[in-house]
């Protein structure tokens, strides 16, 4: 009846700089979804409780370290693990400074979009919108 | 997912009583969401309840609240309790959107703890500094099970009187220096106070704003329950031993006092009045501006054809059968 999309954005690993997650959670929010902010530092373990517990339909994961090849797979394998499940019925966003050649890599393991630093908040959401994986109420 | 048949609602206390996590979340937003099966989903839930202590953590925003909780739980899991939170935020109401920033506060020490749940509600355009569902959230966890379930409200001013009614123990947070420690003690903070937490005691005038809080409360009638007022500095921890053993010591005496049973009854009463309000303006209201026999009502209000009490009892007569 009045379902809200729910979204995740997290921090994972070291890097300090959410300037860019906080961008996002605002566009997000504007477009009238419920944003979970999840602060900086947080472990792909972190993050895949979190991400069961506020039973979101999107997790935005924003990665500046250059540590993205081991974090956001882990995540995802946590994700699996707590949900108890192989198929993810959320999506799974990445973004930040990830280089061209990673992506195949990124998809492989789960990842369904990975934006780079130039991309508009527009196409994010719209993105986001257009690709849920299950339905919002 | 917006229609949880018999099955599903079924299904998922089912492992809600099992203690499983993924199946708590998805019932809570189900019932959040108003999904077709929900109601059954709750009537498992309530009948189910095992007790849960309830704290409500209440206070202008940037007082701490967030980071209060977190020390909090962390003493409760000290004493081996496991703890439920609630985390309420306000919606835009704008865009019907909303940034949930509570986690932010929680520490690492428990991200991951098994005794630990955690869930962020947006208010989605309710007043009172709570979602509309808090009373059936708060029946989930308890069914889940955990024994102290802790509530942070909106904190936005004036009205925080819906937390003592799902709360057993309202926690009123302030802090030194905000300038409105005066006014929302005029506005009536005082009344809805168990305790009272003067956190940021590290910052100048914490002891003058406890002392003023202490001579207004001397100033009350005095009745069974003296509400004690604690200081605290959220971000290291100090005072929260304190707290929490006050927050023990006010269970205590809702139960010595025989008052724990008066306060349940109270907050099923607050439950019912939302299921009402919902069976009946909310069915109006869905369904007069659905043939727009709202708008024809709103037409005659502006037009001076009838006064609100005729149109409202034409709108009740029409469309609430
Ligand atoms: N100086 C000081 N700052 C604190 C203390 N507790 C919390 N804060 C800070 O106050 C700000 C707001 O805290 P938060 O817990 O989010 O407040 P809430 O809006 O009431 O939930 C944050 O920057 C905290 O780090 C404290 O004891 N002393
Ligand atoms: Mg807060």
């Amino acid at each position: 009846m009045s379902g809200k999309i729910r979204v995740l954005v997290g921090k994972p690993g070291l890097d300090g700089h959410d300037r860019g997650a906080k961008v996002i959670a605002r566009a997000y929010r504007d477009a009238g979804m419920e944003v979970i902010y999840t602060g900086l530092h947080r472990t792909p373990e972190e993050l895949a409780r979190m991400a069961v517990e506020e039973d979101v339909d999107v997790v935005a994961l924003s990665i500046l370290s250059g540590a993205h090849g081991t974090l956001i797979p882990r995540f995802i394998d946590c994700f699996k693990k707590e949900k108890a499940t192989q198929d993810l019925d959320v999506l799974i966003l990445a973004g930040g400074i990830i280089p061209e050649e990673d992506i195949p890599a990124l998809k492989e393991a789960g990842v369904d979009e990975v934006f780079g630093p130039g991309t508009s908040t527009e196409t994010i959401v719209e993105f986001t919108r257009s690709h849920l994986k299950r339905p919002v109420a | 997912m917006g229609d949880i048949a018999a099955k599903g609602a079924h299904e998922l206390f089912q492992g809600i009583v099992q203690g499983s996590r993924p199946h708590l979340s998805r019932a809570i937003s189900h019932v959040e969401n108003g999904a077709r099966g929900a109601a059954e989903l709750l009537s498992h839930a309530y009948k189910a309840r095992k007790g849960a202590l309830i704290t409500g953590i209440t206070g202008s925003p940037g007082v701490g609240k967030s980071t209060l909780v977190d020390g909090i739980v962390r003493e409760l899991r000290k004493a081996g309790h496991t703890v439920g939170v609630l985390a309420v935020d306000p919606s835009s109401p704008f865009t019907g959107g909303a940034i949930l920033g509570d986690r932010v506060r929680m520490g690492q020490g428990h991200a991951l703890d098994e005794g630990v749940f955690f869930r962020s509600l947006a208010t989605r355009g309710h007043l009172g500094g709570l979602s509309r569902h808090t009373g059936d959230v708060i029946a989930l966890l308890d069914a889940f099970g955990f024994d102290h379930i802790v509530v942070e409200t909106v904190g936005a001013g004036q009205s925080e009187v819906d937390i003592m009614r799902y709360a057993h123990t309202v926690v009123v947070v302030l802090a030194p220096g905000l300038g409105d420690d005066m006014q929302a003690i005029k506005a009536g903070i005082l009344e809805i106070g168990d305790i009272f937490c003067v956190n940021k005691a590290d910052l100048p005038g914490a002891e003058r704003t406890r002392r003023d809080i202490e001579m207004m409360l001397d100033m009350k009638e005095p009745a069974g329950w003296r509400p004690p007022v604690t200081q605290a500095i959220a971000v290291n921890g100090q005072g929260l031993p304190e707290l929490v053993s006050e927050i023990f010591r006010h269970q205590s005496y809702l139960v010595a006092s025989d008052t724990l049973k008066e306060k349940n009854r109270w907050s099923y009463k607050a439950v019912l009045e939302e299921y009402l309000r919902l069976l009946t303006v909310g069915k109006v209201l869905e369904l007069a501006s659905r043939d727009g026999g709202l708008d024809a009502a709103l037409d005659d209000l502006m037009q001076g054809k009838a006064g609100p009490m005729e149109v409202a009892l034409k709108l009740l007569q029409k469309y609430w059968a």
